[in-house]
């Protein structure tokens, strides 16, 4: 019996072992729940459907179409066939390592995307074959959808967020899509919505089982805002039609709320190509295209020297510093002539020129005249010209706007401190900057500020901040309805108009003059140091209670009249009646082609 | 047939019961497994748990023919038995067809059967023969001895070139038998010992371990203050010892293979892999260890259905039961199994022929070493070895072999009121 004993002991001990040994495992230690469900429990993103974008008549601009992502956890992988996997998605076995690698850089427990923007074709063909590949599955995302081949720029587009973004921003991931410009950035946290989460069980070829505790865990996404944007899609696309085979820039400003009717910066793209898998290929085509830069938002980003509608302006400061009335005459000896200076004249009167007639027929000497007498006024040619900065910064010139527009510039105006710095001696007087008197010279404006320009002539004295957007999701955008005023008192603005109306009976612009609505404008032919004079028209329309202001730059094109102010009467005319009567002067714009112009820059620029 | 009236009045009653038990959570730990929920059929026949039940099934005609067969017949025919079996080992070698690796198998049609699951049994009926024909009680002759060893290191020899360490593992269950026939302790301590040395040895440095033993030995000789001729044992023990030692290289990297040296290692701490050979313990571990105290529940397993533990119907069945009834079902089970081998060993112990008892000892060792190496391997306390839990794992043959083995016990547990 004494060995009997020995082996129930030994048997007793090992039960003892092992009940022991399953306290430990199953009672003592926690890990092995968590264990367990990070092997089954796969946490699935339920992206966001991003909002659309519709025009301010409620025409919708973008949507979402889907697409799929293929996304892997690199810790989860097993060994696999790379160029099985690329030849099922259709992308290079090279594309593919690099793209594992960069995955396994960022992170070996968080997923990260391999292969983007699958079309749902190819997607079935992946699905079928995922179980081969541990660690990889795909996930469902959106891709933009444009109702129109236009307002790129405006619209701007999507893209991945970077490495170094989504490390720093928590609420991204790697492969995730962002607002790279355009209202898409600038509204990127109301477009983009909030992701959900959707608990599945996998079973250990990755393949999804069942939900996880029936869904307790999940939460819904909350998808993106709606949002409406200020642009006029017609207008919009009339715009970048006139300008074909121009570079420049149209801004339409809506004189009384401030809302951009249109934003063309040309040549332009098509922002549907600038989706998907293709995205950066065409991406990077656009970025050599260094003749035309089409990437380059003009509207808001190039600086052009305003050149002669600026006139109106230094008109306005004359009024109100009291130096001018709107009866007071120059005499113009074809230009302006001081102390060895002359700035040449084209307006060929011989007779004096009033206020009126100097905006219609664009008199230089009357302009260099009244800046003259505006800087003159002051004891110090430095503190006349700082109140004519002062002047003119008040019409939004010279700063940014601070607008929901993702970039601009600030232009330049000039002040005192700057011609002291740059000339180096303090002695300088009116004469010394006198272009600064039509819009010459050191002056550069963005083609926005310059149509902010007319909205607050047309306004008689007050803008709105130049913005986008109109509605976001149902609410109004309420951050631009501040009327700012300009420093000039409103009763000075009607003999300025008066001119402007001139200029299309009679001045400048009388070849666009359009039969029944009465049009404002003021041609310019700046002049610009890389080749021929740029042609520039700024106007607004009807005369009494503007709806539209806007302004034109073809660069290039020679006198205002040529091409900026026919555009403009057009851009108005479609506007205000919702139809072009004048369609042989829409198609000679439409056909007018600078390309040889820009040839030509470009062989010079070459030559430099 | 004057005792075949009372016979089954004569059957243990709480063996049968606790072996009817043992397969029934078998079976339903199988269909836990094997459960696919896309399938949506609760049941198919197609299925391991359906094929189980075939097994079951024909397990139970086994059993009634061994039931119905004259308990003597078996000291009978022991050796020819053995003989045979023997051969069946032999020829698998040459005829059999290889499954995951090892040529184990006899292939007919649609089934397999593994020879060396009935080995277990012929041997354990060879040995008893063995000690029936000693004249005393408890002692066996020296012949004995060196035939018993022979008895069993037989199929060892025939079953490790299939390969098969496992089953091969299985047979020193038999040094239990020798124990109680009459041999002293050192047979079971021994063992044991040298695979304590060999595990110190992979985990420390020889010098200190060989230090360690020869302090040992001189502490054994001092302390037994006894004439020069009684330290012979511990100077003995610290030979072999340090032989042990000092082959432990050899056997590590020459005899065993690249798997169960990673096994070991990875048991040992000394590597860590859990995405390639470590992964089965880890898969198996995390399966029982997220049980908690009652389980997930009947099919509620995540682990096991969604094929996270390799072998889930075979060798890992254990998981299953971790995993859905938790600690306090996992418990039950080791349990059931204790209260089992206690009954076997108790019932051994009331036979009144030598025969008996040395078959009864040889059936509770089989199922004790198949237990413990099972169950320590699927809680990480052994390396990975591939042999069956018996009465749960699924498979024909292992169901056959243990049923065969725990019934002709019964059967003969059952005659011995018959024998004076």
């Amino acid at each position: 019996m004494n060995k009997a004993l020995i082996v129930f002991l030994f048997f007793g001990l090992t039960c003892a072992l092992f009940i022991g040994r399953l306290f430990d495992l199953q009672i003592l230690d926690d890990k092995y729940t968590l264990y367990a469900n990070e092997n089954v429990i796969r946490k699935e993103r339920i992206y966001a459907p991003r909002g659309h974008i519709y025009d301010r008549n409620g025409k919708l601009l973008v949507s979402n179409i889907p697409a799929y992502d293929l996304m892997v956890t690199p810790a989860k992988t097993a060994a696999f066939d790379t160029v099985f996997l690329a030849r099922l998605s259709s992308v290079a076995p090279s594309d593919l390592r690099f793209q594992l690698k960069k995955a396994r850089r960022y992170s070996s427990y968080r997923p990260s995307a391999v292969i983007r923007q699958i079309s749902a074709r190819s997607f079935g063909s992946l699905q079928e074959h995922l179980h081969r590949f541990p660690g990889f599955y795909m996930q469902k995302r959106a891709q933009r959808s444009y109702a129109h081949a236009g307002a790129a720029h405006a619209l701007g587009y999507i893209g991945e967020v970077t490495e170094g973004f989504a490390r720093k921003n928590v609420r991204y991931r790697m492969g995730d899509l962002h607002g790279v410009s355009g209202i898409e950035k600038a509204y990127e946290e109301q477009l983009r919505g909030r992701s959900g989460a959707r608990y599945i069980m996998v079973d250990v070829h990755n393949r999804e089982q069942n939900t996880f505790a029936e869904g307790a865990y999940d939460t819904l996404a909350a998808p993106g805002m709606d949002i409406r944007s200020t642009l006029d899609i017609d207008l919009q696309l009339l715009g970048e039609e006139l300008m074909t085979n121009k570079r420049g820039s149209i801004v339409a400003i809506e004189p009384n709320s401030g809302e951009i009717l249109a934003l063309i910066s040309s040549p332009t793209f098509d922002p549907a190509r600038m989706v998907g898998r293709k995205r950066s290929a065409e991406y990077t085509r656009l970025l050599q295209d260094s003749l035309n830069k089409p990437l380059f938002d003009r509207a808001v980003l190039a600086e052009y020297p305003p050149g002669s509608p600026f006139k109106l302006i230094n008109a306005l400061i004359g009024l109100q510093e009291q130096v001018i009335r709107p009866s007071s005459s120059f005499s113009c000896r074809n230009g302006f002539h001081a102390k060895g200076l002359h700035v040449a004249c084209h307006c060929g009167t011989d007779r004096p020129v009033a206020l009126r007639l100097s905006i219609s027929k664009s008199c230089n000497n009357y302009y260099c005249q009244v800046f003259k007498k505006i800087v003159d006024k002051y004891p110090s040619a430095q503190e006349g010209l700082d109140v004519w900065s002062t002047h003119v910064r008040s019409f939004g010139l010279g700063d940014f706007l601070n607008n929901d527009l993702p970039t601009g510039r600030r232009g330049f105006v000039p002040n005192a401190d700057y011609y002291d710095q740059a000339l180096g001696y303090t002695g300088w007087g009116a004469t010394t900057t006198i272009s600064l008197g039509i819009g010459q010279g050191e002056l550069v404006l963005t083609p926005i500020q310059m149509a902010n320009m007319s909205a607050a002539i047309a306004n008689r004295g007050h803008y709105f901040t130049p913005h986008i957007v109109k509605l976001i999701g149902n609410e109004a955008n309420e951050k631009f309805l501040e009327k700012k005023p300009t420093s000039i008192d409103p009763k000075h603005f009607d003999e300025v108009i008066e001119g402007m109306y001139e200029v299309f009976e009679t001045g400048t612009a009388r070849a666009a003059r359009h039969d029944s609505i009465a049009m404002c404008g003021k041609t310019g032919t700046a002049q610009n140091p890389h080749g021929q004079d740029h042609s520039i028209f700024i106007a607004f329309a009807p005369k009494e209670d503007p709806k539209i202001a806007l302004s034109i730059i073809v660069e290039n094109g020679y006198w205002g009249s040529r091409w900026a102010a026919p555009i403009a009467s057009l851009m108005m005319e479609h506007y205000l009646t919702g139809e072009i009567g004048r369609t042989a002067l829409k198609e000679r714009m439409i056909q007018g082609d600078l390309r040889a112009e820009y040839g030509l820059l470009a062989t010079e620029e070459n030559q430099q | 047939m004057r005792e075949g009236q009372g016979l089954f009045w004569k059957l243990d009653g709480i063996s049968i019961g606790l072996f009817l038990l043992l397969v029934f959570l078998g079976w339903m730990n199988i269909h836990s497994a094997a459960y696919q929920p896309e399938n949506e059929k609760f049941w198919s026949m197609d299925s391991e748990y359906g094929k189980q039940l075939l097994w079951i099934g024909s397990s139970m005609f086994i059993l009634l023919f061994i039931l119905l067969l004259d308990g003597r017949v078996y000291e009978r025919i022991a050796y020819p038995v053995y003989a045979l079996s023997l051969l069946a080992l032999a020829g698998v070698l040459i005829f059999g067809s290889t499954i995951s690796g090892a040529r184990s198998w006899y292939t007919f049609g649609g089934f397999s059967l593994q020879p060396s699951e009935f080995v277990k049994c012929s041997t354990a009926l060879a040995l008893a023969k063995l000690f029936s024909k000693e004249s005393s009680k408890d002692g066996m002759g020296a012949r004995s001895r060196w035939l018993a060893f022979a008895l069993i290191a037989l199929p060892i020899l025939l079953i490790l070139p299939q390969p098969d360490l496992g089953s091969a593992l299985v047979f020193l269950a038999f040094l239990f038998v020798l124990y109680r026939e009459g041999m002293s302790i050192t047979v079971l301590l021994g063992p044991i010992g040298i695979g304590i040395l060999f595990v110190l040895t992979l985990l420390l440095n020889k010098v200190w371990v060989i230090l360690g033993m020869v302090v040992l030995a001189l502490g054994m000789a001092y302390s037994s203050r006894r004439r020069p001729r009684f330290w012979l044992r511990p100077l003995l023990m610290a030979i072999m010892g340090l032989g042990v030692v000092l082959s432990v290289d050899y056997a590590f990297n020459e005899v065993l293979e690249d798997r169960h040296r990673n096994r070991i290692d990875i048991l040992l701490g000394k590597a860590e892999d859990p995405k390639g050979i470590g992964y089965n313990t880890q898969q198996s571990l995390i399966a029982i260890g997220s049980g908690g105290l009652s389980g997930k529940g009947f099919l509620q397993g995540t682990q096991t259905r969604y094929d996270f533990v390799p072998e889930q119907t075979t060798d890992f069945i254990f998981c299953t039961v971790g995993e859905e009834w938790g600690f306090l079902g996992s418990s039950l089970v080791v349990l059931l199994f204790t209260a089992l081998l206690f009954r076997l060993i108790f019932l051994a112990e009331r036979q009144k022929s030598r025969f008996s008892r040395a078959y009864g000892y040889g059936v509770a060792a089989i199922l004790f070493l198949h237990f413990a190496v099972n169950i320590a391997m699927t809680v990480g306390l052994a390396p990975v070895i591939g042999i069956p839990l018996p009465f749960f794992s699924y498979g024909g043959s292992s169901l056959w072999g243990f049923t065969l083995l725990l019934f002709i016990f019964l059967r003969l547990d059952a005659y011995r009121v018959l024998i004076l």
